[in-house]
């Protein structure tokens, strides 16, 4: 039977080809519209550590003035102060992790190799365990290269196709900002979207090119980049002076497997703003908190607003899409109550009419669904090249998404079918005849 | 008014009500999408339009890296100057710490009372020398330009401030709020607080690195340059010279020392495309949805209006016949068209606002002037005019002798 009515559907299109023609179209539009802005939402909001970005938490501490908040809701500051991140990293019974940027020329031993510019992450051994980052070679440094302040480096994939060709370059040395470094391990492609473990400066960046203890900063006289904010000048002169002081530039990330967990490690933080307090520091009322990856990335809304309206206003294409699909298909089915009246008359069910309209109904729907995933792709690619940032080169439509597309277009053709194939089975059968 | 035939109409309307309240609503729902649309590309067009102060067309920049410890910054600081501002084609040039609009820069806190109790007027921070203000084209509009003997050299960890500053109008309204700015210059400003700055000159115009920052307009210039081994240099041209130095001054600067890296060589216009390519993207992406919208309710309309022709041929025919002229038949649809219209744009009106209200409250886009309101009305009617009169010229086309013969 479905057979049947598919060809019905086919041959009722093929007659009312133009106004077959622009229903599809209408839905190939709003489909193609919907899933171009859909997708890059999706892109933007996903979970870039699926499997334990309930256990990481990112840590805020209130270390602001007396006199002003951070921000005008009183959140505490996105970022913590060099003392502090030091301080906590001393209690090694939690898995945390301190981190911070800074940048570099990198010269090789190679003379033919020309020197570069890198972003360097400062950060501890710890990040590689909770990140988990692919590794091609070797793997993190160990504990004690943070204690001891070891010259050791971790490099991108991309660094060591530059630096070394690309080959396993572990034990081999490198200059970075003028010292030199011992490679330990090599990542593998990595791209987490959004970078989620460092978003002050943005959340849809490459990570670093380079990996190295947070530990060398002092020693070393590594520079700051990201951003930098203070609530007051620094107490003290020099390099040592202005990391000592009240700046924030350093984030600071925790894993907690459970809520037990999560309770014993607030109350650490309390009691370790505490007795800050007795040192003379964070003047303000306590306020510390730990949000998991999800709801830092909402905190920090990741998610670019444009992206959110741009998907409302697809949203309501689409609707006025379907209106128009529902009135064309109405003004279709009603040239066509002749044919409705002459088989009700000769026995066809009611059910049978609406059968056969609703599937001619989905099948528009199929044809706009497919035509509308060409048209979202078109649009993908105009995003990309309107952008033309680290965004839009990592939008692309997967499976889910060409599902997703195809079920929104059946979907809504089926309802937008409903109310005239409705329509068209509640023709009398006897009244139509009557005037032929 | 006696023969535009409501009645009729209007029964006639009844008898098809959801073919028509279905065009009235995807009138309703084509005006609430596009009375905001063009709303927000209004807005991001006066957004994009600022000016940097800038002679944008001929200026650009670059950064350069020294590496090695053998490097001296101070050295190469002045003789890069020296062999920039001697370069045919070359008007002016800085040495400079941001670049406006290029979205990172160093910002700070002015108060014009010393202490942390008073709330402080955000700026942003440029190290420059006397030639910034040939080189950024900004007129000196009270007070003076620094003079050579103001410049120091700012040390990698030095974090205190020179003596004097030069300020940019907006930034004197701000801070001093009653004043003119003739009566600004010389007064003290504390930056990061206690530390005392005398306002040397105000400059007219010019923007802070952060184009989505609402102190765009406030500057704080100080005399200084840089010892620090990565610095950039902003060079302004003689028209048309910009690209032709470019790619010579990137070699010259290059070859002059082996230990050091030339990199982010940008013009201020390519900075200006990257940090607004958000909005424009925005608004290219609105307009297409916008003609889009109005394309498919125009076929709506369209496709309504003819199937309303064609079911009504016998007694269009029939009217003909008994002596209606073409124009009747013509206002007869034409009529029928502007009473959904007017259901659609009332219920339009109402979904535009609460839109916007939704707009705001979720997302930072401001309340629509009153004035998008009728422009919507105004346009929506036409499209529903231009859309009817198709159908129903044809529909006056219908002859009278239609209504003789039995379809």
């Amino acid at each position: 039977m479905f057979i049947y009515y598919m060809k019905l559907a086919i041959k009722s299109i093929r007659r009312n080809i133009w106004l077959s023609s622009l229903m599809v179209l209408a839905v190939a539009l709003g489909i193609g519209a919907c899933m171009t802005t859909i997708t890059v939402n999706y892109m933007m909001s996903a979970n870039p550590i699926p499997h334990k970005s309930d256990q990481l938490f990112y840590v805020q501490l209130d270390n602001w003035g007396p006199h002003f908040p951070f921000n005008d809701e009183n959140e505490p500051p996105d970022q913590v102060t060099w003392r502090d991140a030091n301080n906590l990293m001393q209690h090694d019974r939690f898995k945390q992790v301190a981190m911070g940027t800074s940048g570099g020329v990198i010269e090789s031993d190679n003379r033919e190799i020309k020197p570069f510019m890198a972003g360097i992450r400062l950060t501890y051994t710890t990040f590689f365990n909770l990140f988990e980052p692919p590794f091609l070679y070797g793997g993190p440094w160990q504990p004690t290269a943070d204690k001891n302040s070891e010259q050791v480096v971790v490099l991108s994939k991309k660094t060591n196709q530059q630096v070394f060709g690309g080959e396993n370059s572990v034990g081999r040395t490198l200059t970075i900002a003028g010292n030199r470094f011992r490679v330990v391990g090599v990542l593998d492609d990595y791209e987490p979207i959004p970078r989620f473990y460092d978003v002050t400066t943005g959340a849809f960046q490459s990570p670093e090119d380079v990996f190295m203890p947070l530990t060398l900063k002092l020693p070393l006289e590594l520079g700051s980049s990201g951003n930098n904010s203070c609530w007051k000048d620094p107490d003290g002169d020099g390099f040592e002076g202005f990391l000592m002081s009240e700046c924030i530039n350093y984030q600071f990330w925790v894993q907690l497997d459970n809520a037990a967990e999560q309770e014993q490690y607030m109350s650490f933080l309390n009691a370790y703003v505490e007795e800050q307090k007795a040192l003379g520091r964070f003047p303000r009322p306590l306020n510390n908190r730990i949000s998991s990856v999800m709801e830092w990335m909402e905190i920090q809304e990741v998610v670019a607003d444009d992206a959110q309206i741009m998907m409302w206003l697809a949203a309501l294409f689409l609707l006025v899409c379907l209106l128009n699909t529902v009135g064309l298909l109405l003004s279709k089915y009603a040239t066509r109550t002749a044919d409705i009246a002459l088989r009700r008359a000769i026995g066809a069910p009611k059910q049978a009419i609406f059968s056969q309209y609703i599937t001619e109904s989905a099948l528009i729907g199929i044809i706009g669904g497919v035509l509308g995933l060409v048209l979202a792709l078109a649009g993908i690619e105009a995003v990309k090249s309107m952008y033309g940032d680290f965004v839009s080169e990592h939008v692309a439509i997967d499976l889910t998404m060409v599902t997703v597309a195809i079920a929104l277009a059946v979907i809504s053709s089926v309802l937008a079918g409903c109310y005239p194939a409705y329509k068209a089975c509640s023709v009398p059968p006897a009244t139509q005849l009557r005037n032929q | 008014m006696s023969n535009l035939e409501l009645g009729p109409i209007m029964r006639a309307l009844l008898r098809n009500k959801v073919g028509a309240m279905l065009i009235a609503l995807q009138i309703a729902v084509t005006m609430t999408i596009i009375v905001n649309a063009v709303f927000i590309i209004v807005e991001r067009k006066s957004m994009m339009e600022r000016e940097s102060g800038l002679d944008e067309a001929n200026t650009f920049y670059l950064t350069t890296t020294g590496f090695g410890n053998d490097f001296e910054s101070k050295r190469v600081t002045r003789e890069d100057l020296d062999l920039i501002r001697s370069t045919p084609g070359v008007v002016d040039a800085i040495q400079v710490n941001a670049i406006p609009m290029s979205g990172s820069g160093w910002s700070m806190g002015l108060t014009t009372t010393p202490g942390d109790e008073v709330e402080s007027v955000g700026t942003a921070n440029y190290m420059v020398d006397d030639h910034a203000l040939n080189t950024y084209d900004a007129a000196l509009v009270a007070g003076e330009n620094f003079s050579f003997s103001d410049i120091r050299f700012r040390e990698r960890n030095q974090s205190d401030w020179p003596d004097v500053a030069i300020i940019t109008q907006a930034l004197a309204k701000s801070l001093f709020p009653e004043l003119s700015v003739d009566e600004v210059v010389g007064k003290t400003v504390y930056i990061g607080d206690n530390e005392p700055m005398i306002v040397k000159g105000i400059i007219d115009k010019l923007q802070a690195p952060w184009v989505g920052w609402n102190n765009l307009d406030h500057v704080t210039l100080t005399p200084e340059w840089m010892a620090f081994p990565s610095m950039r240099y902003l060079i302004r041209t003689e028209p048309g010279m910009r690209d032709t130095l470019m790619t010579s001054l990137e070699q010259t600067l290059a070859n002059q020392y082996p230990n050091r890296i030339i990199r982010n060589v940008e013009t201020i216009t390519s900075t200006r495309d990257a940090s607004y390519r958000q909005h424009s993207a925005m608004i290219k992406i609105l307009t297409v949805t916008m003609v889009l919208l109005t394309l498919i309710t125009a076929l709506g309309i369209i496709g309504l209006a003819s199937f309303n022709v064609n079911r009504r041929r016998k007694q269009i025919g029939t009217r003909r016949a008994l002596g209606a002229s073409k124009s009747a038949i013509i206002r007869y649809f034409m009529v029928e068209n502007l009473i959904i219209s007017l259901f659609g744009i009332v219920l339009g009106v109402g979904l535009t606002i609460g839109l916007n209200f939704m707009l705001i409250e979720w997302f930072a886009v401001k309340a629509l002037d009153w004035y998008y309101i009728p422009a919507g009305v105004v346009l929506l009617f036409n499209v529903g005019q231009l859309a009817a009169f198709g159908p129903a010229f044809r529909a006056a086309k219908i002859s009278p002798a239609l209504a003789t013969r039995t379809i």
